[in-house]
């Protein structure tokens, strides 16, 4: 081995010891290595008892988000060369439950994702025989941002928000949510509306905007959640003073899962 | 996640208002009256900027600017503490507190307006 870095791993081995502990491996510092290629290698050659998620290696999947000397990051596109001369330190994403090293349990995540009906919901049935659902670029750009989300969950562990406030439906679900409510094939604004103006909703964000700093897909929840508040607030407006006037939720049913 | 109503949207309202409000008229306050007075750059008798605060529209301005500046930095005080003190036990006296100082202090504009 040439030149080698050391990396320190946030271990969790809940059957074995109750407590967390760091165990430190040393792996070769390859050009062009990825931090998630250091801990296949430790996998592979060093300990086999290590475990993480990983998919595509290319920044699409989201799987590999881990704390990376503190900050939230994809693993596969995070080089060990930016950490010389290391110790680059490994933990779970912050903010979540540890089920095992570095794998967290989504499915909180996914619980909240799924309270903001992030699909298309249409007022009218439509078949196969309608043909496609055309839209004007103009059309698609109000809200192709905020499709970029890979649900890494980054903005989650960035978010002190969701650190602190646990009923907080956090920041891609709501940029998810506006994914939809700008679509103009969608008419599900009402049914968002119930929990993004709740308690938890967009409005427990304090406007911090680590979310779009951690984001890897420039997606910028902060500027998502800015949004919907206006929106919201709107909304909220129309339900106290004339709640005839307020969006009717029409429909929750007739659902469509595009993307 | 609760089912009671969630006022904060009725809050930021104010918070977004005020925010606007603020950040397109203050500086020019602070231009005027902080910077350009005290360096003799702009002279005016305290007279005649009195007769300007009585016309009912300057009082109607004075007292949405002062009153909706309040609400903007109670909320956003409100959400300071709430970050620092890294507390969630926070947030409702601090919420009590901040939003009952903009209130008081919208009620002190609005005589002072009204008697200037």
């Amino acid at each position: 081995m040439d030149k080698t870095i050391k990396i320190q791993v946030r271990r969790y081995l809940p059957e074995k010891q109750p407590d967390p502990f760091w165990q430190e491996y040393e792996v070769p510092l390859e050009p062009k290595w990825g931090v998630l290629d250091a801990l296949i290698y430790i996998k592979d050659h060093l300990d086999g008892s290590l475990s993480y998620r990983w998919s595509c290696h290319m920044g699409v999947c989201g799987s590999c988000g881990m704390m990376v000397n503190g900050e939230p990051a994809l693993t596969c596109a995070t080089f060990l060369e930016e950490y010389q001369p290391g110790p680059i330190r490994i933990e779970p994403l912050a903010n979540f439950k540890v089920l095992r090293d570095l794998i967290i349990d989504t499915d909180d995540f996914m619980g909240k994702l799924k309270s903001v009906k992030p699909w298309l919901i249409t007022d009218e049935k439509r078949d196969i025989t309608d043909g496609e659902n055309r839209q004007t670029p103009a059309e698609l750009k109000a809200f192709k941002q905020y499709t970029l989300c890979i649900n890494c969950m980054l903005c989650y562990s960035a978010c002190p928000v969701v650190g602190l406030n646990e009923d907080f439906v956090g920041p891609a679900a709501i940029a998810l949510a506006q994914r939809y409510n700008y679509d103009n094939r969608d008419s599900g604004n009402a049914a968002r509306h119930d929990t993004l103006l709740a308690h938890g909703g967009a409005f427990d964000c304090t406007l911090i905007g680590e979310c779009s700093r951690a984001c890897p897909k420039h997606v910028d929840p902060t500027g998502a959640i800015q949004r919907y508040k206006a929106d919201g607030a709107m909304e909220y407006w129309k339900r106290l003073i004339w709640p005839k006037a307020a969006t009717a939720p029409k429909n929750d049913g007739i659902v469509k899962q595009i993307d | 996640m609760s089912s009671s109503r969630n006022n904060d949207p009725f809050w930021w309202s104010f918070f977004g208002a005020g925010g606007v409000f603020s950040s397109f008229f203050i500086p020019i306050h602070v231009l005027l009256l902080g910077i350009a007075l005290p360096l003799a750059w702009w002279t005016v008798e305290p007279e005649t900027l009195l007769e300007l605060v009585r016309h009912p529209l300057a009082r109607i301005y004075l007292f949405m600017l002062i009153s909706l500046t309040l609400f903007h930095a109670a909320h956003r005080i409100r959400f300071t503490l709430h970050d620092l003190l890294l507390a969630k036990q926070i947030d409702t006296p601090a919420a009590y507190l901040c939003y009952t100082g903009a209130i008081v202090g919208t009620v002190v504009t609005l005589v002072t307006v009204w008697t200037l």
